[in-house]
């Protein structure tokens, strides 16, 4: 049904569709719509960060997240592969040096002609573009401002907000804003950020640390509590104990008090050991903070049209369609309440939401079982439930935790240490024994767990797994043949063929 | 029924080599009634298949020994326990071919900001050193394991000799075995061609992992995933390969994805020699390594070529060693033509009391996975009450050639085959590795292509990739073809990003659409 709200307006809207933030949800939901004949039109503007980063379309997969990540990650592990290569007959001569400025380079290049072809999707498929800062004048009317101040009014039928999140700046730490950056920054810095502080326990902090070490950086991370909450721990602690091993500096149940700048132009940090009630002080070349994200909901001017949001996180409320309260606007992506903050997600949903309201269909977005994989130094992949949750909400005695420790062939003439090495399945005991949740430990963790999450999607069960034969020698077969349970007590140490 | 007094006697290298047979030992705890027997289980092959079942037996508190002999090959090469997997298969494949991916990944490397010396070149020596010492720890694990177990282990040949009816012996025989049943699990050794030179000196791939020195100049000869996966891993080293083929690639797979991997191979500096067959090798120099000619024909006509190497590999096929076993005198029926054992789907061969797993096996896959799980199920059922049989369907495999090759399912031909072209839906698309962005490598070479039964709610019947870590990208996905997965469910599951692995969660192109 279509709801009159007043609009300054009077008539057709301009579009059918208007997104607003040109990120991993909002192009999947505008070019989508865009598939079924529908007038669309993108905005996308991104305020520049504190010390004055920006980039163009495409969000922050694109721009400061997974795709820079996972280059930066890839540098870091081809620092490993060399180490590894003089094992398997490599003659390197020394010294081996890692430089900043080109791996850079060659990232952001990358990136940039990432920004193009987005443009040039947009246009093949007829999406209107605008280099624009929305916000809502009226239910069906955007106003939007570009850099310079000059104004464009767009008014949509239906409207999806789609503008992400942004780093947190712990703002009562005193310099914190001035001198630290976050990751908004870090792949765009055009020299090396040197000896650096990640101040975090999210998979953020922990990635960016894992490839500054992994590149050669004297890297300390700092940590208020526990590392990856909301993660499985026990997979957690894993992560964190191979970080260390690594190289990675941690300091654990430490709360960073203020920042200075030193005449060398370094950076002089003060924080609080909680532990011990002391207070430390060291000095860096760069502190970076990862201690959370947030949406930049202030500036759309929501209360005015009525969308609603949560007090707390300021992200937007919405209902198994995307709908936010008001009906003929919606939401997709990191900004929306409750969902999980992955750019996969964020297109499914978008995707299906232009289904929704122009297609024929009426399917919504499953969020159960979304597999996803934290790319440290050693990875983490899992899907499902960790083992905590399963056991609070099936009780210990109705689990079955198969686990596994194993040594990746590949480590073996490498003479690399794979004490982190682990996996896991927690099952449901009771006859059919479904997998509630899988967990791994070690290289390629992604490519390994994304065909088990579709069979977990196909309600795989421990037994359907163990028919299954395993490839070798690959790492992902050690799946196929878990057997040790948690419960057993034994030796969990997978032994030869 | 009644139940043969089966013997099995075993030879002592010894006594093989000299020819020189000893004299009858103990015939240790024979009597004439059929009920005491040495041994519950008696396992010929200490390979991936036997040593499985031998472990597994075990734990039900059952005798068992395992009775593992290498022949060295005609250039006098042997290993130790553990079979053809672990000394010159799946293991030393696999790390030469990650040492060909370490010399990859030392190039992408400086793109992505490492810096060091231009000239970087390999030492064949360093690493077939730590390859060797790695397996022998696995030799030593496999025997450590063994006793743990209180398996007995013999390194020793195994021969059967129907003792009929009591037992004579005019063969000079170092030791004498009995027992209840017998599993064979000999697997298989390089097949040679016949042609003057190629036992003298051309090498298989039971020489190559330990070579004492570098192989130089190549010429492999074969299309199998052995000779490919060879080639590959010795060009990516830095040598000079050249593949000589005498018809297609990769016999049984997928042939869209066989080219798709020649190709790739061609592109990247291994040269292929196609429709031609060696008819002789002669010796130029004699070296580590030598020089060798080689002269070839033509299958298709007249013509005659040849080449000079350092080194020629012969991968030309495997051959059963099931003929030199006896199997003949306690009538175990073998396929005469291919030396393989025939068994029902218990694994049992036409004599009741003898089994046979792994790649001895007629119309069964040449995989470890597959005999380890053949010779588990196999024992759990004999002593554990056990009724599960090995389930041969959908059985996942990855060939380890320079761009990997994932697969599970049909092949396209055998689905079109099977089913109808009609009743076929292949989905597929080309991706690029965000890892091959940066170092700019090809970006159209990298595939993923899955055959879906219209009839039947669009079930995935057949899943292929081609792209880096084949092998982890397609574990996954077996286990969710076996639990009966579909387009719709693919569709519906969401990716990881950014991985390979995700464009299967977004497949929509189809072949028929063009």
């Amino acid at each position: 049904t279509r709801h009159l709200h007043f609009s300054k307006f009077i008539g057709k809207p301009e579009y059918d569709l208007l997104v607003i933030g040109g990120g991993s949800g909002g192009l999947a939901c505008a070019k989508e719509a865009a598939q079924f004949g529908r007038k669309v039109a993108v905005l996308d503007y991104v305020e520049p960060s504190p010390p004055g980063t920006k980039w163009g379309l495409g969000g922050t997969c694109v721009n400061v997240g997974c795709i820079p990540k996972k280059l930066m990650h890839q540098a870091a592990l081809l620092g490993s592969a060399l180490k590894d290569a003089q094992h398997y007959g490599w003659n390197i001569a020394h010294p081996v040096h890692h430089n900043w400025s080109e791996m850079a380079q060659a990232v952001q290049n990358y990136v940039k002609s990432l920004n193009w072809g987005h443009r040039i999707q947009l246009q093949d498929k007829k999406v209107k573009y605008f280099n624009v800062k929305g916000s809502f004048s009226d239910p069906h009317t955007i106003r939007g401002l570009t850099k310079g101040g000059k104004e464009t009014i767009l008014t949509a039928e239906k409207i999806v907000i789609a503008t992400g999140g942004r780093p947190k700046y712990p703002i009562h730490v005193a310099g914190a804003l001035e001198y630290g950056i976050t990751s908004d920054d870090l792949f765009w810095l055009k020299e090396s950020p040197g000896k650096t502080l990640v101040v975090g326990a999210s998979y953020i902090s922990l990635e960016c640390a894992g490839f500054l070490t992994g590149i050669g950086l004297d890297t300390t991370v700092m940590m208020r509590s526990i590392p990856l909450r909301g993660f499985d721990q026990q997979m957690a602690s894993l992560v964190t104990e191979y970080m260390e091993s690594y190289g990675t500096k941690f300091l654990k149940k430490c709360i960073p008090t203020k920042v200075e700048k030193l005449e060398s132009n370094r950076l002089q940090v003060t924080w609080k050991n909680t532990d011990s009630g002391t207070e430390e002080t060291d000095s860096f070349d760069t502190v970076m903070w990862a201690v959370g994200r947030a949406p930049d909901t202030k500036a759309l001017n929501l209360e005015t049209v009525g969308v609603k949001t949560n007090s707390e996180t300021g992200k937007i409320i919405v209902d198994a369609r995307e709908a936010t309260s008001v009906p003929h606007i919606y939401a997709v992506g990191d900004i929306t309440e409750g969902r999980p903050e992955l750019t996969p997600t964020a297109i499914a949903a978008g995707k299906l939401l232009a289904q929704r309201l122009f297609g024929q269909s009426s399917e919504l977005m499953d969020y159960d079982n979304v597999p996803t994989t934290v790319f440290t130094p050693l990875e983490y992949g899992c899907v499902g439930l960790s083992e905590e949750k399963a056991v609070q909400c099936y009780g210990s005695d109705n689990i079955e935790v198969y686990h596994a420790y194993y040594k990746p062939l590949e480590f073996t003439v490498a003479e690399r240490d794979a004490t982190q090495c682990y996996m896991k399945m927690v099952c449901l005991r009771e006859r059919e024994q479904r997998i509630l949740g899988l967990h791994f430990i070690g290289p390629n963790a992604g490519e390994v767990i994304q065909g088990f999450a579709l069979g977990i999607k196909c309600g795989a069960t421990y037994p359907q797994l163990m028919k299954t034969i395993g490839i070798h020698p690959t790492c992902a077969e050690e799946i196929t043949k878990l057997h040790i349970t948690k419960r057993s007590g034994l030796d969990a140490t997978v032994t030869g063929c | 029924m009644f139940q043969y007094s089966l013997i099995l006697f075993a030879f002592s290298v010894q006594a093989h080599k000299e020819g020189n047979p000893q004299k009858l030992l103990e015939m240790n705890g024979h009597t004439a009634v059929p009920h005491s027997y040495d041994y519950d289980l008696i396992v010929i092959g200490g390979g991936s298949g036997g040593l499985a079942a031998a472990k597994e037996a075990a734990k039900y508190e059952k005798k068992v020994m395992v009775l593992d002999f290498v022949t060295p090959t005609p250039l006098g090469n042997s290993w130790g326990l553990g079979g053809t997997c672990v000394n010159v298969g799946c293991i030393p494949k696999k790390l030469m071919h990650q040492a060909a991916l370490l010399g990859q990944a030392l190039q992408d490397s400086r793109k992505f900001g490492w810096q060091f010396p231009e000239e970087v070149k390999h030492n064949w020596m360093t690493m077939t050193e730590s390859v060797q010492n790695y397996i022998g720890s696995l030799n030593w694990g496999y025997r450590v394991a063994l006793r743990e177990k209180k398996v007995t282990y013999e390194n020793a040949y195994g021969e059967f000799v129907q003792i009929f009816p009591l037992a004579t012996n005019k063969r000079g025989v170092e030791k004498l075995y009995t027992a209840e049943r017998f599993l064979i699990a000999t697997g298989e050794r390089p097949r040679y061609l016949g042609i003057p030179g190629d036992k003298e000196y051309c090498i298989s791939s039971d020489d190559l992992f330990s070579l004492p020195y570098c192989p130089g100049k190549t010429l492999v000869v074969g299309a199998s995933y052995v000779a490919l996966e060879c080639a590959g891993f010795l060009a990516g080293l830095g040598l000079d390969v050249t593949v000589m083929v005498r018809s297609i690639l990769l016999r049984g797979f997928d042939q869209d994805m066989a080219n798709k991997i020649g190709e790739y191979m061609e592109e990247h500096g291994i040269k292929f020699i196609r429709e031609f067959v060696p008819i002789k090798v002669e010796q130029i120099e004699e070296g580590t390594p030598g020089r060798l000619k080689v002269t070839a024909k033509s299958t298709k006509g007249n013509e005659v070529i040849g080449g000079e190497y350092n080194t020629v590999l012969l991968a030309i096929g495997r051959d059963a060693c099931t003929r030199k076993i006896g199997l003949d005198k306690v009538g175990v029926k073998i396929n005469e033509k291919t030396g393989k054992i025939p068994v029902n789907d218990m694994e049992q061969t036409n004599v009741p009391y003898i089994y046979a797993i792994g790649d001895i096996l007629q119309d069964r896959l040449e995989l470890t996975p597959v005999a380890i799980q053949a010779g588990r199920l196999l024992v759990q059922r004999l002593y554990g009450g056990a009724t599960t049989k090995c389930d041969y369907v959908n059985v996942p495999t990855t060939v380890f050639t320079p761009l990997e090759y994932g697969a599970c399912g049909y092949s396209e031909e055998n689905a079109i085959q099977k089913f109808g072209e009609e009743n076929i839906e292949v989905y597929h698309s080309h991706f690029w590795p965000l890892e091959w962005t940066v170092p700019s490598r090809d970006n159209n070479k990298c595939y993923a292509k899955i055959i879906c039964n219209i009839r039947d709610n669009e079930r995935v019947i057949g899943f292929h990739v081609l792209g880096p870590n084949a092998g982890e990208v397609t574990q996954g996905f077996a286990a969710a073809i076996k639990c009966g997965l579909t387009k719709e469910q693919l569709d519906s599951t969401i990716g990881i990003h950014p991985v390979c692995a995700e464009v299967f969660t977004t497949l929509s192109v189809t072949k028929r659409s063009g």
